[in-house]
């Protein structure tokens, strides 16, 4: 396993994790922009040009491009977040090179009107798609009254109304701003040429114009409070809570990680014991988001609703109990977890290869797989407890949805 | 290391079978044990119970009390699963390599000694309660559901949830005589893919499951079918989409044809190119998710396809997806062909450095294969495919008849003409 990292003239970096051993390789283009810097009348812009990258470029349609992506047995995909826009495709070593090329094409798309009249046609039923689903759009609700209109309150798929508004003239613009060399790297995991990559990455990308690219995230203050809303036709109640939370470069991440699994992992946890091996829940966890500069703790639980009072307060109480402390057995217990995972998710290509992009969008240096685990090993009681204590998870902002009409969370507040 | 050399089989004296698929290179395993538990056994006015026993099962053992049970598993840091389907009950997990088999050793108490107590059965049937109120709120969920049950009927077409009312009234009795039936060694699979040495492997389980006996006896072919049940087809909400779900007839797992059934399915829905995606997607914007894939139960297979989309554009989204399942008994392309045996080739390669979508598979060629398929075949199979062999296959079998559901605002309508796309 060897990690190769190299910077374009004009910027782009390109960065791999080798491995001879694999069959195949992950690659992907990752761009530092996302939800979280649109402007409010943009909202939904880097979600929308993510669909339109695969309409087509100046010299191949959106049909060339889905032919060409499946030509090469490719396993394509692109994802889009508050912080990050990935464009990705899994290939056999054969095709790493013509792989390169089509998606370093498509980081220079057309933008054509007549595909972004189609594709917001598309991006409007996936809005909908989610409207349908529980929570039905209770967590970007949740999260735009928490950080309010912009920033990380902004939607990653924006509303109807907002992408109704885009035009392709203001993605244009968004575009020419993001897509910056300097603000992308080319990433790529498992059976990788690095030699060629680079060279294939000066020949496809290595035209792009420089460009100065800043970034103002702007760091809201959290608002607190909570909010219960009946949804007709809802037969379970759902309950969403945020609370703040390490950053990407909080030297407490680690150990905050450790005291979520220990509050609501999915096994063996506080939250499992309370409220789903009971059957009090139908499911409930705590995990944690980390941002830059900022983060989130959120926990969460659905029920039917003659249930919701008592979960509510079962939730309450153990994450505000959190900073009384957890026993050494609940953190080696989540230690155990935690490293287990670790070396299930390392054997995947796909997932490597989101990691080492993942470092460098957070402008961290690169760790492996058993760095991040000695990491773990090195969390002792003492610090997942003083950090349940800088950590406040109780406090913060709250939504119930569902069938319920009422629900008190906070015995202070009743909803 | 062929492929056929990595896999084994071995039945032991009592009935019980094992097979694995050796990966050397992880460093992890993962496991599945496919009892004949299924909610096919589940007796009339008892739906429900094959899955309720799954639940309480799990919850304590005669030798393992119920945190010691999970305490165990987590300090394996065993990423573990439980659930029943139509066909079996499946207990398994992924974990390193190293700790499969104190892993196996509490499956193996589950399996043999659950200790069904009646402290833990109203949380096991209030867990099992609120999976079938949380369905309710899962709409394309629910529409599938629905689709299956129509088509399929009975017994293939339950939902091993059940009934809120049946499951409220099924007793601790029922429960330990389901287990005592159907939690058996005789067409039990243990299958384990990753790191292992099979001798050992072999060992262990003998000596964990190897004198497991069942109950002389027991029916082990199912529950007699029950009355159908008189179904809507139309479920009325008012969602923000019409989920639609279709199905037409497939084909059967052990099929010598069903890789030709597997390549037209491909064509259809597979890859960015497909033709639902291009054509509900693509060139006419009428909805973000469309698919279809085969489905198979013992000696029979299905033909599902789903689209969610707004009202609007829901009876366009429905004639488009008829007419392009239609269009495939006109004949695939030769680029289409070509194209479909460059990604079956590839995703299976990519599939191999999973141990846990390995078992998956193996579970599922054991139980309804009969047989370990090594992951070469299906790709050389695919890989043979002449032309005119799957335009005769396609061009004997018409889609249809049609099964259709929906949920929405309004039902729609099938065999309407499509106009082509403008784009």
């Amino acid at each position: 396993m060897q990690y190769r990292q190299q910077q374009l003239d004009n910027g782009l970096t390109v960065l791999a994790e080798c491995n001879d051993q694999a069959q195949f390789l992950s690659l992907g283009f990752f761009v530092r922009t996302g939800a979280r810097d649109e402007q409010p009348v943009d909202g939904g812009v880097s979600h929308f040009l993510e669909h339109m990258v695969f309409k087509g470029t100046r010299t191949r349609s959106a049909d060339e491009v889905n032919l060409l992506l499946d030509d090469m047995g490719s396993s394509s995909n692109a994802r889009t977040s508050e912080e990050s826009t990935i464009y990705h495709a899994a290939v056999l070593p054969e095709f790493q090179t013509p792989a390169v090329e089509l998606l370093a094409d498509l980081m220079r798309p057309a933008l054509r009107d007549v595909d972004f009249a189609m594709e917001k046609k598309v991006i409007i039923e996936e809005i909908m798609m989610y409207e349908d689903q529980p929570p039905w759009g209770g967590y970007e609700r949740l999260m735009q009254q928490y950080f309010g209109e912009s920033g990380l309150g902004q939607s990653v798929l924006g509303s109807v109304e907002s992408v109704t508004g885009l035009n392709p003239d203001r993605m244009r613009a968004y575009h020419a701003r993001r897509y910056a060399p300097g603000n992308v790297a080319l990433v790529a995991a498992g059976k990788v040429d690095f030699e060629q990559l680079v060279r294939d990455a000066e020949q496809f990308c290595g035209h792009w114009e420089p460009q100065p690219v800043t970034r103002s995230l702007e760091l809201a203050t959290p608002a607190n409070g909570f909010e219960c809303r009946a949804k007709d036709d809802a037969h379970l109640e759902y309950l969403l809570h945020l609370a703040p939370g390490p950053s990407v470069d909080s030297s407490d991440r680690y150990a905050v990680r450790m005291l979520g699994m220990i509050l609501g992992d999915s096994s063996g946890s506080r939250i499992f014991w309370k409220m789903l091996d009971s059957g009090l829940a139908e499911s409930a966890g705590v995990g944690g988001h980390e941002y830059l500069g900022t983060g989130l703790m959120m926990a969460y639980f659905c029920c039917m609703p003659d249930r919701a009072a008592k979960n509510a307060e079962l939730m309450h109480e153990i994450l505000e109990t959190a900073a009384e402390g957890v026993s050494g057995r609940e953190v080696e217990l989540a230690r155990q977890k935690v490293i287990a995972q670790i070396l299930l998710a390392s054997e995947h290509t796909e997932t490597r290869m989101f990691s080492v992009g993942g470092q460098w969008l957070n402008s961290q240096p690169f760790v492996t797989p058993a760095q991040i685990a000695e990491r773990y090993r090195q969390v002792t009681l003492d610090a997942v407890n003083e950090a349940a204590q800088r950590w406040p998870l109780a406090a913060g902002r709250t939504l119930a949805i569902g069938a319920c009409e009422q629900l008190v969370w906070n015995p202070a507040v009743v909803g | 290391m062929t492929f056929t050399d990595r896999l084994f089989r071995h039945q032991f004296d009592n009935g019980l079978t094992l097979v694995a698929d050796r990966m050397p290179w992880l460093q992890t395993a993962a496991f599945s044990i496919a009892m004949p538990a299924g909610c096919r056994f589940d007796p009339a006015g008892g739906a429900g119970l094959a899955n309720l026993s799954c639940e309480l099962a799990f919850r304590e053992t005669e030798t393992l009390d119920s945190h010691a049970l999970v305490e165990t598993l987590d300090g394996l840091g065993c990423d573990y699963y439980s659930n029943t389907t139509v066909l079996s009950t499946y207990f398994g997990g992924a974990l390193p390599a190293d700790q499969l088999e104190a892993a196996l050793a509490v499956y193996a108490d589950v399996a043999r000694h659950p200790r069904l107590a009646p402290t833990w059965l109203e949380e096991a049937r209030l867990a099992c309660i609120q999976e079938i109120e949380a369905m309710e709120d899962d709409l394309a969920g629910k529409a599938m559901s629905r689709l299956r049950q129509l088509h399929y009927g009975e017994p293939w077409g339950r939902l091993p949830e059940g009934d809120l009312a049946s499951v409220n009234a099924i007793s601790l009795d029922e429960i330990r005589t389901f287990a005592a039936h159907h939690y058996r060694p005789e067409k039990t699979i243990v299958a384990v893919a990753g790191k292992f040495e099979f001798d050992d492997l072999r060992r262990t389980l003998e000596r964990q499951m190897g004198d497991w006996k069942g109950l002389n006896g027991a029916a082990t072919n199912g529950s007699p079918p029950r009355a159908a049940l008189q179904l809507d087809r139309h479920i009325s909400v008012a969602s923000k989409q019409t989920h639609i779900g279709l199905a037409w007839p497939g084909v059967a797992y052990d099929d010598p044809r069903w890789h030709l059934a597997r390549g037209a399915m491909g064509v259809l829905s597979d890859g960015l190119s497909s033709r639902l995606f291009r054509e509900v997607r693509e060139r006419r914007g009428l909805c973000y998710a469309v698919m279809a894939s085969l489905h198979a139960a013992p000696g029979r297979g299905a033909s599902f396809a789903y689209c969610g989309t707004t009202s609007e554009a829901a009876q366009e989204s429905l004639d488009v997806m008829v007419a392009e399942i239609g269009r495939l008994q006109e004949g695939i392309s030769a680029d289409e062909l070509r194209r479909l045996k460059v990604q079956v080739r590839s995703s299976l390669i990519m599939q191999q450095e999973s141990c846990r979508a390995r078992v998956g598979t193996l579970v599922n060629d054991a139980l309804l294969l009969g047989r370990l398929r090594p992951v070469d075949e299906l790709g050389n199979l695919i890989e043979s495919i002449r032309l005119e062999e799957i335009n005769d296959y396609l061009a004997s079998r018409p889609a249809g008849p049609f099964e259709l559901v929906t949920l929405g605002e309004h039902p729609l309508e099938l065999d309407r003409a499509v106009s082509p796309a403008t784009a």
